[in-house]
């Protein structure tokens, strides 16, 4: 297991990343922000038992991946590291539904296996694009995004500020985590009551800080709105390009069944 | 330039704990001057300088900015000309890359296009930090975040500058470096400070809080001359103007 410091540095790459410049950076963030929308949509959308049908998905995370130039064992290695928590949401699957499904070879595969599976690919899938389109994007003229297509701003403004203090609050939390283990001598107690501190002493810390941020916005003139950022550009035919033609790929996708037309096709072939 | 007085009359400021923090301050400082506010943990310092923009309001007595009032009414004007530099730059660059955060200021008194694009640069240049512009706040070392601290306060054209501990945390280099360009700015200047050798070097008058009391107010080398003074108000003189560590003398 990675220490939170780790992560935390891996996040700021994910930063670094947003600054490169490729064809998929220098879209709109509107743009790509959408086509994620609807990509994460029409994959979450398969009814349970659903496999093969969700796989030419892929093509999205992969292209735009290739396209952009990001270090696609750095995005793996992000996406490994959110699946734990999408394999536990389908854990109790293969307990519940132990109906046959499907044979596989000579093992039969129970329902409850199969919709598990499935989760973990639709997790996989919508965990990249998302890794994708903030290492595209960054989180600035995500947030931006978000507000000009109607977001509440108040919902902005908590997005930036979280992003801007995770690293501090981050740093903060492993200064306390590592201060805890100097003191506990090797001895592996790592009582409830002395964590429920250490938690609470940050929210202390974090409540004093955030009155420190107010005051300091107060100062510089804040009057309860964010200052627009004045960037009006508008959508450009690329953009508009990159939507029509994803929406489109997306859209037969989930129409069509593809497996189950090439399937027969390659059979065919090879008979 | 109109005279940018800061004048604070009897004020006194009571926490809701109870805790009597400023207890009858009084003091007028002048256009143009550099003043240190200087005592020990818990004397005022940082209560008197929330006072200076409005962040707290007196519980009696009173605060005057060039001759307007801090009160709820007249804190958009207050906050404009005086620009509070915070001890913590983490607590004051809060926008994603520091650009963004030196424009927040002018953004909010209504800056916008290229005039912003100007005033930010203007700013940046300033403190000689252009070159951070598009990075963000936590890629930056304690100096630099400092200096774009300042930045976003100066973006503002504020006339007076009011710091809490500029240079705490810092190393020698980046400590001389800011001395240097406080030295430089025209403005009026508060500085509070456990940095005695850069108050020697910044200010030329000084006032000594004690308990919420102003102890002393004069010109900085009679104030650091004085040891008694000094040491009662748990103080000491500059290691500068201290004997010699070797042979026990007075430099000279």
């Amino acid at each position: 297991m990675p220490s939170l410091a780790t992560t935390i540095l891996d996040l700021r790459q994910l930063d670094t990343l947003a600054r490169q410049n490729s064809p998929v950076h220098r879209l709109d963030a509107r743009a790509k922000t959408v086509v994620t929308l609807i990509f994460i949509i029409c994959v979450v959308s398969y009814p349970k038992y659903d496999i093969a049908v969700i796989l030419p998905f892929s093509i999205f995370p992969i292209c735009l991946t290739t396209t952009a130039g990001l270090p696609a064992a750095y995005l793996a290695r992000k996406v490994l590291a959110v699946l734990p928590f999408v394999v536990l949401v389908g854990l109790c699957n293969p307990l519940i539904d132990r109906e046959t499904l499907l044979q596989f070879g000579q093992i039969p595969v129970s329902g409850g296996w199969v919709s598990m599976f499935s989760i973990v690919i639709r997790g996989t899938l919508t965990i990249a694009a998302a890794f994708i389109l903030v290492g595209t994007t960054g989180m600035t003229a995500m947030t931006a995004a978000l507000g000009r297509m109607g977001v509440p701003r108040i919902f902005c403004q908590q997005l930036l500020f979280m992003h801007r203090y995770l690293f501090v609050l981050g740093e903060e939390a492993g200064r306390a985590a590592r201060a805890r283990e100097l003191r506990s001598f090797g001895s592996r107690d790592r009582s409830i009551a002395s964590a429920a501190a250490l938690i609470g002493h940050l929210l202390l810390r974090t409540w004093q800080r955030a009155e420190r941020i107010y005051t300091a916005m107060l100062s510089r003139g804040y009057a309860g709105a964010m200052p627009e950022s004045g960037d009006h550009a508008r959508l450009a035919a690329v953009d508009l390009a990159f939507m029509a033609g994803w929406i489109l790929i997306f859209a037969v996708l989930r129409m069509t069944h593809l497996p189950g037309l090439i399937g027969p096709a390659v059979k065919a072939v090879f008979s | 330039m109109s005279h940018h007085l800061v004048e604070a009359d009897q004020l006194v400021h009571v926490y809701p704990d109870g805790t009597r923090a400023l207890d009858g301050v009084s003091f007028t400082i002048t256009h143009g001057e550099s003043v240190a506010i200087i005592g020990a943990n818990g004397a005022g310092k940082s209560t008197l300088l929330l006072h200076l923009n409005g962040v707290l309001l007196p519980s009696s007595g009173s605060v005057r900015i060039g001759h307007t009032p801090v009160t709820t009414a007249t804190l958009g004007h207050i906050r404009r000309t005086v620009g509070l530099v915070f001890q913590n730059p983490d607590d004051q660059l809060f926008m994603p890359i520091v650009r963004e955060d030196v424009a927040f200021g002018p953004r909010n008194l209504g800056f916008s296009g290229p005039e912003l694009e100007r005033c930010v640069m203007d700013a940046l240049r300033q403190v000689d930090a252009i070159h951070l512009a598009d990075k963000p706040p936590y890629n930056l070392s304690g100096g630099e975040k400092k200096r774009a601290a300042i930045a976003a306060v100066l973006a503002m054209s504020p006339d007076i500058l009011v710091m809490d501990e500029p240079t705490s945390g810092l190393d020698p280099h980046a400590r001389r470096q800011l001395i240097g360009l406080i030295r430089e700015f025209q403005h009026t200047r508060i500085i509070t400070s456990h940095d005695l050798d850069m108050v020697y070097d910044v200010c030329q008058r000084v006032i000594v809080l004690k308990d919420g009391r102003v102890a002393a107010d004069g010109p900085a080398a009679a104030i650091f001359a004085d040891k008694g003074l000094l040491e009662e108000c748990r103080l000491e003189q500059p290691l500068r103007i201290q004997g010699c560590p070797v042979c026990g003398g007075r430099p000279c």
